[in-house]
């Protein structure tokens, strides 16, 4: 027998309880309240929602509900009048859902009542269109979306990883992105550094990487810092930023960035490369290992060539900060495994991947429990004891 | 016999091998093996007192020996020895 949509509200009312909104309000209120199911569309929910509530638009309910509540979980749906969400209940009941409830006339309701409510920040109609890869995966969202357009990272190097990285960061929609790099784009730059281009050369690199990233999004601010970091810039520069992805070209950089993020206690992504090996981890401030538990001293400048001496396949570059940069906006959105703990080896030419496990040192002399962490003279350090020097040239 | 994994910047002291399979039940006898095949490796790896160097750093599989029982932890003949220094590269 055919029937009616008022057939099928009256079959669903029966079916499914429903809460009033004084009752779901009194629950809020002893902060005793049931997992609140907004199942409206979206523009609907952007104009204010039951605070608490999340939302699963009707039309995802099946496939996304379980990945917001479990079957024994008390639920109340709530939609603009009480109707859809009724209806709503009947497919989560199918699904086996046993604690579910509609709200009585729904949001509006519970706005006529009084009951305060939330509006949602939004991303504009142009950032959902151009986010949309994103926000349709259940783990970046548009919270996490929002999320990434309110973060600051800091790139040390415009260059090699800094090229891959500045231009999927802002590709993602990092709201703002420092570029630390005091040198210019050299013609011996451009077999990877895809961030600048032939009519650029002689430009500063953060200058350069600016007009790129301008040119890919428009919703990204870009701070250039066109010196090189050092003891003394270092903590006012990294203060802003809720992340540094470091992509120097030298140990004496790398000791003191691991160094102030310790200090100022920021997460701080490591990726390196040479010919066809990189390595790549994370290291997050007295939660996991730092550079230095890994690396307790710097090898001497001749057991450690940069890649202007003994080369480096550009694309290596590329896939290496592409890594550095998926783990940075894990760490932002605070999803996944990073690789904290890890240290992610690749090798290009036999194709491998190799993962070390890095734990932190007790002994470690930059955040182990007795160490006193202050600034040293990098460069002399770095340099090393000249005996070393000697003893592995003979 | 065991293998040990060659970074590429001391390839060019083993003659350009990115492996070297060598026997030996600790990793002290692995390197020293290692050593007597290339001695050219032992100057970069080894100081004037017959130490390894700080900046080396060692693992047996994906385990750092430094944690372990340093130079006497154990390594069988299934084994990867891995010499790992850190690199520096990146920007320029």
């Amino acid at each position: 027998m055919a029937r009616t949509y008022q057939d099928l509200l009256a079959a669903a009312r029966e079916q499914i309880g429903e809460v009033d909104v004084d009752q779901l309000a009194a629950r809020i209120g002893t902060g005793d309240a049931p997992i609140m199911v907004d199942v409206r569309e979206q523009s609907e929910w952007d104009e204010g929602y039951v605070p608490g509530s999340i939302h699963v638009p009707r039309g995802f309910l099946e496939s996304r509900i379980l990945g917001e509540a479990g079957r024994d979980d008390e639920i109340v749906l709530v939609c603009a009048a009480g109707q859809r969400s009724l209806l709503a209940g009947i497919t989560l009941d199918e699904m086996g859902f046993e604690n579910v409830q509609s709200l009585a006339g729904g949001f509006t309701r519970w706005k006529q009542n009084g009951y305060d409510y939330d509006v949602p920040r939004t991303l504009t109609p142009a950032q959902r269109s151009r986010y949309a890869r994103h926000t349709s995966i259940p783990e970046v969202g548009e919270a996490g979306q929002l999320k990434l357009l309110d973060s600051k990272a800091l790139l040390i190097g415009a260059g090699g990883l800094g090229s891959p990285s500045a231009l999927y960061l802002a590709a993602a929609g990092v709201g703002t992105l420092g570029l630390v790099d005091d040198d210019v784009v050299d013609a011996s730059n451009l077999q990877r550094q895809i961030i600048h281009t032939t009519d650029r050369l002689g430009d500063l690199k953060a200058e350069s990487a600016k007009q790129s990233i301008n040119a890919l999004n428009p919703d990204v601010e870009v701070n250039v810092h066109p010196f090189r970091v050092n003891k003394d810039n270092v903590l006012d520069l990294i203060a802003d930023y809720d992340i540094i992805v470091d992509g120097a070209d030298n140990f004496p950089t790398r000791y003191l960035l691991n160094d102030a993020a310790l200090m100022a206690r920021k997460p701080l992504v490591h990726a390196s490369i040479l010919r066809f090996e990189g390595h790549a981890s994370v290291f997050l401030p007295y939660e996991g290992p730092c550079y230095r538990c890994l690396f307790p001293e710097p090898p001497p400048p001749d057991m450690a060539p940069s890649c202007g001496e003994a080369g480096v396949l550009g694309v290596l570059c590329g896939v290496m900060g592409s890594i550095q940069t998926n783990e940075a906006i894990k760490v932002l959105l605070g999803i996944g495994d990073t690789l904290a703990g890890r240290l992610l080896i690749y090798d290009a030419l036999a194709m491998t991947f190799t993962e070390l496990k890095v734990r932190r040192d007790p002994d470690c002399p930059a955040c182990g429990p007795n160490a006193v962490l202050e600034f040293r003279d990098y460069e002399a350090w770095c340099a090393g004891n000249p005996g070393h020097a000697v003893e592995a040239i003979a | 016999m065991s293998t040990i994994k060659i970074p590429p910047v001391l390839r060019g002291s083993v003659g350009g091998h990115r492996e070297v399979e060598v026997a030996g039940g600790t990793v002290n006898e692995v390197l020293d093996r290692l050593y007597e095949e290339h001695p050219a490796v032992r100057d970069q790896l080894v100081t004037p007192e017959g130490e390894l160097h700080r900046f080396v750093n060692v693992y047996v599989n994906d385990e750092d020996v430094r944690l372990g029982s340093w130079l006497d932890t154990e390594v069988g003949a299934d084994d990867t020895v891995l010499i790992l220094p850190a690199m520096a590269g990146g920007a320029p």
